[in-house]
C-alpha cells in the first residue's frame, strides 16, 4: 500500500508541476526588437493587467496625466475644497433654509487604515456641522466591503425618506450603480466620492485625479532615478480591482517605454509577510534596484528584506503612510510617497453643506492628488509627529477641532 | 468478538522499532521524500538558495509556520481542529503593537500577555469543545470570527501602534555574525527547542493519551485518562504556539492588517501533508513540522518558477484533499490485514451472513 499512497502523492504533485509547466511557458520568447523593457514578457497572461490589458484606457490616463499639472481652482491651504477643471452646477433645486439636517452616509468599509483614517476626519468635519447646528443627525451605514449589504443600506437610506443628503463611498462600481441611482431618483441630493459608478446621476462625484497619476508618478520617479537597464520588482495587492489595475497599467506603459528591466510582478494581498519573503528571494536570485508598489501598505517590509538581505537600498516607491516616510527618514533612501489623497473624505461633507445653501458644486469634483517628495518629507513628519504608524499624511484635518487626539487615539 | 480480540493484539505489532522507524511510521516518509524533492528542484532553479545566508532567510520566514504546525499536531492527533490559530496570531501582533506602541520597556510585559492572552483562547476553545460538547470545528471556526471581529472593533478597523525592535528581534534578527551576512536566527532557535519539547512531550505520558485519545476517545476515558482535560491541554498547547508563532511574524515583518489571514489552513495542510491523520491517533510531530517546511518550500519554488501567488490556495486545497484521500486508502487495508491471518474467524463471521441474503 506504500507504493500506492506514493503514486498518489506523486500523482497530487505531478498535477501542479504540470499546471506550472503550463503557465510558464507563455512568457518564454524574448522580444525581438531588444529596445523594449521586459515588462511584457514577465507578465505573461493577460490576467495580470497592464498596459495591453482592459484595464487601460489611453484617454483616462492621458487626462489624469495632464490633470497633474493643472493648478486647481480654490484655496491653496484647503486642498479639500480645490477641484480641478470644474463644471459647476446649480443646486438651487435642493436649498433648504434652517438646520438640524440629516446626513446619510453609506460607507464600503472601514477595512483598511487608508479607509479608518479618512472615516476619522469624516467624522471630526461632521463634529464641526453639527456644533454649528447645521447637523441634526449623521446616519452611518458600513457595509464592510459587501455589495449586498451596501445595496439595502442605500435602499434602507431611501426608504426611510428623511435622509436630506445620502453620501454613498461604493465598495463597486457596476454593481452599486443601479442603488445610486434609485437614491437619486428619491429627489434627495446624492454625493459619491472614492470610487464612482456608472451613472452621472448625482449632484457631485468626489475623487482624487486617479489611479493612472498614481500610478505613473512613481513610476516616472523610478525612471528618472535609475540608470538605463535597472531592474524593478512591481508589488501589487490584488488583480482586479479598478483602482488598483489603473495604477499597475499605468506604471506598466510607462516602464515598457522606458529602459527599466521590470524583473516581476508579484501579488501579495498587502501582507507584510509575504512581501518581505518575495522581495528576499528575488535578492536572492540577483539585485533589484527599484520597486514600484500599488498602494504603500507593507513597504517597510520590503525595505527591511533589503536590509536583512545586506543590500543597498534600492529606489523606492512607497505611500504617504506615515510608517514608510519615517523609515525613509531613517534610512535617507532615494524614495516618492504617492498620495492618493486622504483628506477627500472631508469634501462629502462640505459638499452637502453647500448643496444645502443652494451653492453650486462641480459635477466632477477632481480633487488634487501630489506625491510626497524628498524635500517636503520633514515638514510631512513634524506635522505628523504624534500620528500612529499606519496613518496617512495627507490626511487634511489639521485644522479640525478634534485635532490631534481624535486620529493618535484611534 | 473475535475482531475485538484481534485488535488488542495489535499493538504487538509495535513494539520497539527502531527510533529511524519510528520516526518514519504512519507514512511520514512521504514528506521527507517530498521536502528532499522540492529543495533539490529549487536549488536546481536557483543555486543561490543553497548559500547559507539563503537559507538562513528561508528559515525565518517558514519558522511561524512550522510551530503552528506543532501547535495544531498536539489537536489534530487528539482528534480535534483548531481553525482560530490564524485569527490568534493576528490578534496577537495587532494587540502586541497597540498596547507596547514602540515604549521598550514594555517589551516583556506585553509578550508575557500576549502568551496569557494566547493560553485563555486555548482555555476557552479546550472547554467549550471538551465540556459544552460542541464540535471543535464549530468552536473554534467561532473564536475565528470572534478574534477577527473583537480586534478589528477594538481598533477601529485597522491596525495601530508599533513593535519596538527588542521585540521584533526575535522574528528578525540572529545571533553569531552582523545583519546582513549569514546568521543564526533566533527563529531557527526556537523552532528548534519547541521542536524538541514537542517530541519529547509525545514520548510522555501525556503524549500517549493524547494519541490514544485521538484515535478511540472512548476506550480512553474506559482505560482512565481524563479525555476533557488531555483534549484542553491540547488546545492549550495550540494557543500557546500560536502565540509564539505571532512573536516570530511580528518579529519577521512588522504589523499590518493582513497579519495571520489564511494561516489556520496553512497550519492544517502542512500537519496533513506530514502524513497526520485528520480525526487523530496516527502521525508524528516531526512529520508535522516537515510538513510546513515542505509547504514553505513548495511556495519557494513557486516564486521560483513565476507562478502567480494566485495559485496558492488552489495547492492548499489539492493538497489537503489528496493527502485526506491518501491517508484513507491504507486504513482500509490495514482493517482487513488482521481478519485474513486467522481464516477460521473470517470464515465464522462470514457463515452467519451468508443466509441472510437467501432468506429474503
Amino acid at each position: 500500500m506504500r507504493p500506492a499512497r506514493a503514486l498518489v502523492a506523486g500523482a497530487a504533485v505531478a498535477t501542479l508541476f504540470l499546471t506550472a509547466a503550463c503557465t510558464t511557458d507563455t512568457p518564454t520568447d524574448p522580444a525581438d526588437g531588444g529596445g523594449e523593457t521586459s515588462a511584457e514578457e514577465t507578465d505573461g497572461g493577460e490576467e495580470t493587467g497592464g498596459a495591453d490589458s482592459e484595464w487601460f484606457v489611453q484617454a483616462d490616463y492621458d487626462r489624469q496625466l495632464a490633470q497633474r499639472e493643472v493648478v486647481p481652482e480654490g484655496p491653496g491651504e484647503e486642498p479639500w475644497l480645490q477641484a480641478i477643471e470644474p463644471e459647476y452646477v446649480d443646486t438651487a433645486e435642493f436649498a433648504s433654509e434652517g438646520g438640524d439636517k440629516t446626513l446619510c452616509f453609506s460607507n464600503a468599509s472601514v477595512s483598511n487604515p487608508w479607509r479608518v483614517t479618512g472615516w476619522i476626519t469624516m467624522q471630526q468635519q461632521v463634529e464641526v456641522l453639527q456644533e454649528d447646528g447645521l447637523i441634526g443627525e449623521f446616519r452611518v451605514s458600513d457595509a464592510a466591503d459587501d455589495d449586498n449589504k451596501q445595496i439595502s443600506d442605500i435602499q434602507a437610506f431611501v426608504e426611510a425618506g428623511d435622509c436630506d443628503a445620502i453620501i454613498v463611498s461604493p465598495s463597486t462600481t457596476a454593481t452599486l450603480t443601479p442603488a445610486v441611482e434609485a437614491a437619486c431618483e428619491s429627489g434627495k441630493p446624492v454625493i459619491v466620492f472614492d470610487r464612482g459608478v456608472e451613472s452621472d446621476c448625482m449632484v457631485t462625484f468626489i475623487h482624487p485625479i486617479g489611479g493612472y497619476a498614481y500610478g505613473a508618478d512613481g513610476a516616472e520617479f523610478l525612471v528618472d532615478n535609475l540608470e538605463p537597464g535597472s531592474k524593478v520588482l512591481a508589488l501589487r495587492i490584488l488583480p482586479g480591482v479598478d483602482v488598483l489595475e489603473n495604477r499597475w497599467a499605468a506604471a506598466d506603459k510607462i516602464f515598457s517605454e522606458s529602459e527599466l528591466e521590470v524583473v516581476g510582478t508579484e501579488f501579495t494581498g498587502g501582507d507584510a509577510a509575504a512581501i518581505k519573503d518575495l522581495v528576499t528571494q528575488y535578492l536572492q536570485r540577483g539585485d533589484v534596484d527599484g520597486i514600484w508598489m500599488d498602494a504603500g501598505d507593507g513597504a517597510v517590509a520590503a525595505v527591511e528584506a533589503f536590509e536583512d538581505a545586506g543590500k543597498p537600498y534600492p529606489v523606492f516607491m512607497g505611500e504617504d503612510e506615515m510608517s514608510f516616510l519615517r523609515k525613509w527618514q531613517d534610512t535617507d533612501m532615494t524614495a516618492i510617497g504617492a498620495v492618493y489623497s486622504n483628506f477627500q473624505w472631508r469634501t462629502p461633507i462640505l459638499a452637502a453643506q453647500k448643496i444645502w445653501a443652494g451653492e453650486e458644486v462641480p459635477s466632477e469634483w477632481v480633487l488634487p492628488q501630489a506625491p510626497i517628495e524628498a524635500e517636503e518629507l520633514d515638514a510631512y513628519l513634524d506635522a505628523n509627529a504624534e500620528m500612529p504608524s499606519l496613518h496617512y499624511a495627507k490626511f487634511g484635518g489639521e485644522d479640525l477641532p478634534g485635532f490631534p487626539e481624535a486620529w493618535t487615539d484611534r | 468478538m473475535t475482531t475485538v480480540a484481534t485488535r488488542r493484539e495489535l499493538p504487538v505489532r509495535a513494539p520497539r522499532p527502531s527510533l529511524l522507524e519510528r520516526l518514519t511510521a504512519g507514512g511520514s516518509w512521504t514528506v521527507f521524500a517530498l521536502l528532499l524533492l522540492v529543495f533539490v528542484l529549487i536549488f536546481v532553479m536557483n543555486p543561490s538558495f543553497a548559500e547559507p545566508s539563503s537559507l538562513m532567510a528561508f528559515v525565518k520566514k517558514a519558522a511561524p509556520l512550522v510551530i503552528l504546525a506543532i501547535g495544531q499536531y498536539f489537536v489534530i492527533v487528539s482528534g480535534e481542529f483548531d481553525l482560530s490559530v490564524g485569527s490568534l496570531v493576528g490578534a496577537q501582533v495587532v494587540i502586541a503593537a497597540k498596547v507596547m506602541d514602540g515604549q521598550d520597556e514594555l517589551t516583556w510585559p506585553v509578550t508575557a500577555l500576549m502568551i496569557g492572552f494566547g493560553l485563555l483562547v486555548g482555555l476557552v476553545n479546550g472547554l467549550v469543545t471538551t465540556l459544552l460538547k460542541v464540535p471543535s470545528f464549530i468552536t473554534t471556526l467561532g473564536m475565528m470570527l470572534v478574534l477577527y471581529g473583537a480586534i478589528r472593533l477594538w481598533t477601529g478597523g485597522a491596525p495601530t501602534g508599533a513593535l519596538t525592535e527588542q521585540f521584533r528581534q526575535w522574528g528578525r534578527g540572529g545571533i553569531f555574525g552582523e545583519p546582513g551576512q549569514f546568521q543564526v536566527p533566533y527563529a531557527l532557535i526556537v523552532v528548534v527547542v519547541l521542536g524538541v519539547l514537542a517530541v519529547l512531550l509525545m514520548r510522555r505520558p501525556f503524549g500517549r493519551t493524547l494519541m490514544a485519545t485521538g484515535d478511540n476517545d472512548v476506550a480512553a476515558s474506559y482505560s482512565g485518562s481524563p479525555v476533557w482535560w488531555v483534549r484542553t491541554r491540547a488546545f492549550l498547547l495550540s494557543g500557546f504556539m500560536a502565540t509564539i508563532a505571532g512573536i516570530l511574524i511580528g518579529g519577521y515583518a512588522g504589523v499590518t492588517a493582513q497579519v495571520g489571514e489564511g494561516l489556520e489552513f496553512m497550519a492544517i495542510t502542512a500537519v496533513v501533508l506530514g502524513g497526520v491523520v485528520l480525526g487523530g491517533g496516527r502521525g508524528t510531530v516531526v512529520a508535522a513540522m516537515a510538513g510546513a517546511l515542505t509547504l514553505e518550500a513548495l511556495f519557494t519554488l513557486f516564486n521560483q518558477l513565476g507562478l502567480p501567488s494566485t495559485i496558492r490556495p488552489v495547492v492548499q486545497g489539492v493538497i489537503i484533499i489528496a493527502a485526506v484521500a491518501y491517508a484513507a486508502m491504507p486504513r482500509k487495508a490495514r482493517r482487513r490485514r488482521p481478519a485474513v491471518p486467522p481464516p477460521s474467524a473470517a470464515g465464522d463471521a462470514a457463515e452467519p451472513k451468508e443466509p441472510a441474503p437467501t432468506h429474503a
